[in-house]
């Protein structure tokens, strides 16, 4: 499915995708969800669509634990997030989630570029540009939740952790 | 652990090796078994909701399972209290245990009743690793990551490299635990850590009390890391007798010829009163290096800086003289058992007639929630471990960090304050 690139900068950290200021919505996802990275970029629930990608640099998902990061990416329709590199908590968070958390160049992608992804050949393809991003496949531990739809799904599926 | 191994270990490996059955070094994929997991009422609601999801009604060890109520303490919306209540009853059917509202921060609470050295403690909190200070492998996963150690009293790690972080040397005057980790997190960056064990070793670190222990593990996260790791030595044993926990000590050391990744030197003698400033924790200066910045707010307290050690540094500077008129000064004890030893000793006395207010235990104003939260424009320097735009409220406020000697002297004068000449 092809998706359109949001391209955000380095160090946006779990406070910036959804403020501590909503906690109180953390048992309303839906609600929650309208605020994803609303100190930096006002709108953004209603700009991206459904399939779309975040794109961004260093260190992203940086700071607290709170899956509601995860959560609301996933919950307003992002494919998967491309960054630089990811915090370990929100990468974790990711996968358990079932959201691909892709680790690749992202300095040639620009702001509305349109992407596609393929999961398995470890490859972005950028349409707008007529270029191929290669990615390193993920660790095989990421693989496996990834594949059985998230964390929840494996231990549903197993009743344990069968991940070694 | 043996000292004859061929190849050494670090703490990270030892302590992993021993929790998951068999010998694992940095890279490995280990099942681990978790001696304490908890929640704090940001994150249990939704570990709840994935325990249920998941199909387990009861939990691996209700014991040694404990929910918060530290974030929004006491709550100050419906939706949260309804959220408390939730939690509550969920702790109620299966008999995991509560840590009640105004009975402090989670990290705080189990570093005195709970963990131990050498263990493996599981928080849905990012500052989890706080516990490292005790020499347990502590850290931070999010809610789904504990929903499965609750239910099933194990998790998956990928076993860490370890960085050796290695301070040597006095620590001059005015210049405490927090300058040492915000100086290494300036040096290696907030992403310097990210996946790896940090391990804090060298004679600064061994004369060094469990307060500015506890403030650099808490810290390890804000550099990226899993852990930032203690060996267990002769103050661990008596801060752990003190605490009534004598039986819990054991010895925790990486072995002489243990494999890090690299080593990081901090020398002691050099280093000055820190200050991360907005809105990133890794933008670091010098107190000589920040400049004149008026302060609104001075935020004592969290689980980087909240414990009786800390108070009794600032409370010092503080008797005598008042809060700057202009500036609002507040005071969250990190624990029930730090207001009330702080209550005891005359130190919140201290507080209160310089002006300063103190509020219950918990995390305070520290997740912008409540009990101090930042309007547009405003300054608050904080003793917190966080930075982040609109972390205590306003995304157009400005948030400095600083030990708690900086935050006294920035109370009495009203701007950022260099703490050596109070001392």
């Amino acid at each position: 499915m092809k998706g359109k690139a949001w391209k955000f900068g380095d160090a946006i950290s779990t406070d910036h995708i959804i403020p501590g200021r909503y906690f109180y919505l953390r048992s309303n996802l839906p609600e929650l969800s309208k605020h994803i990275l609303e100190y930096e970029r006002p709108g953004f629930s209603e700009m991206v669509s459904s399939g779309d990608f975040i794109v961004a640099g260093k260190n992203f998902g940086l700071g607290s634990s709170r899956e509601h990061a995860a959560l609301v990416i996933k919950l307003n329709g992002i494919q998967a997030v491309l960054a630089k590199s990811f915090a370990r908590i929100f990468y974790r968070n990711c996968f358990n989630n079932g959201l691909p958390a892709i680790i690749c160049d992202t300095d040639r992608i620009k702001e509305g570029d349109e992407l596609e992804l393929f999961l398995d050949e470890g490859k972005i393809i950028n349409h707008t540009k007529n270029e191929t991003i290669s990615f390193s496949p993920f660790p095989p531990v990421m693989k496996r939740i990834l594949s059985d739809g998230g964390l929840v799904e494996h231990i549903k599926k197993y009743k344990d952790l069968k991940l070694v | 652990m043996g000292m004859n191994r061929i190849l050494g270990m670090t703490l990270a490996e030892q302590i992993l090796s021993e929790h998951s059955g068999r010998e694992v070094r940095a890279g490995e994929i280990a099942i681990v078994n978790v001696d304490l997991a908890y929640t704090q009422d940001g994150t249990g609601p939704l570990a709840v909701r994935k325990i249920l999801e998941m199909g387990f009604g009861k939990v691996y060890h209700p014991q040694k399972t404990i929910f918060f109520f530290d974030h929004a303490s006491p709550s100050p919306r419906i939706e949260l209290s309804n959220d408390h209540a939730f939690l509550r009853d969920f702790a109620q059917k299966t008999g995991i245990q509560v840590s009640e509202v105004g009975l402090g921060i989670s990290h705080q609470v189990v570093a005195e009743s709970y963990v131990r050295p050498g263990d493996v403690v599981i928080g849905a909190d990012s500052h989890t690793c706080t516990g490292g200070a005790l020499g347990a492998f502590a850290t931070g996963v999010g809610s789904t990551d504990v929903a499965v150690a609750i239910a099933l009293g194990k998790i998956w790690l990928r076993v860490p490299e370890t960085i050796r972080v290695v301070a040597e040397g006095k620590l001059p005057l005015g210049v405490y635990g927090k300058d040492i980790i915000l100086h290494l997190i300036g040096k290696i960056s907030a992403a310097g850590g990210t996946y790896k064990a940090l391990e804090f070793l060298g004679d600064t670190i061994e004369n060094l009390n469990m307060a500015g222990r506890m403030t650099i593990a808490n810290m390890a996260v804000e550099a990226g890391a899993k852990v930032g790791l203690f060996r267990s030595d002769e103050i661990t044993r008596q801060w752990l007798e003190c605490m009534g926990r004598s039986e819990d000590f054991k010895r925790w050391a990486p072995d002489p010829n243990a494999v890090y990744e690299q080593t990081v030197k901090i020398s002691a003698q050099e280093l000055k009163p820190t200050i991360a400033c907005p809105h990133q924790v890794d933008n670091i200066k010098t107190i000589e290096e920040v400049g004149e910045v008026k302060v609104d707010q001075v935020f004592l307290g969290t689980s980087c800086n909240g414990r009786l050690e800390d108070l009794h540094v600032a409370a010092q500077m503080l008797k005598g003289k008042k809060v700057y008129p202009k500036t609002r000064m507040i005071v969250t004890p990190g624990s029930r058992q730090v207001y009330k030893e702080a209550l005891k000793d005359g130190t919140l006395e201290i507080f209160i007639e310089s002006g300063a207010l103190i509020t219950p235990p918990g995390c305070g104003g520290c997740v912008g929630l409540h009990e101090g939260v930042l309007g547009d424009g405003e300054v608050c320097l904080a003793t917190q471990p966080r930075n982040f735009k609109g972390r205590m409220g306003s995304p157009k406020s400005f948030i400095y960090l600083g030990s708690l000697a900086v935050a006294g002297a920035t109370a009495i004068e009203g701007k950022i304050a260099d703490p050596r000449k109070y001392l």
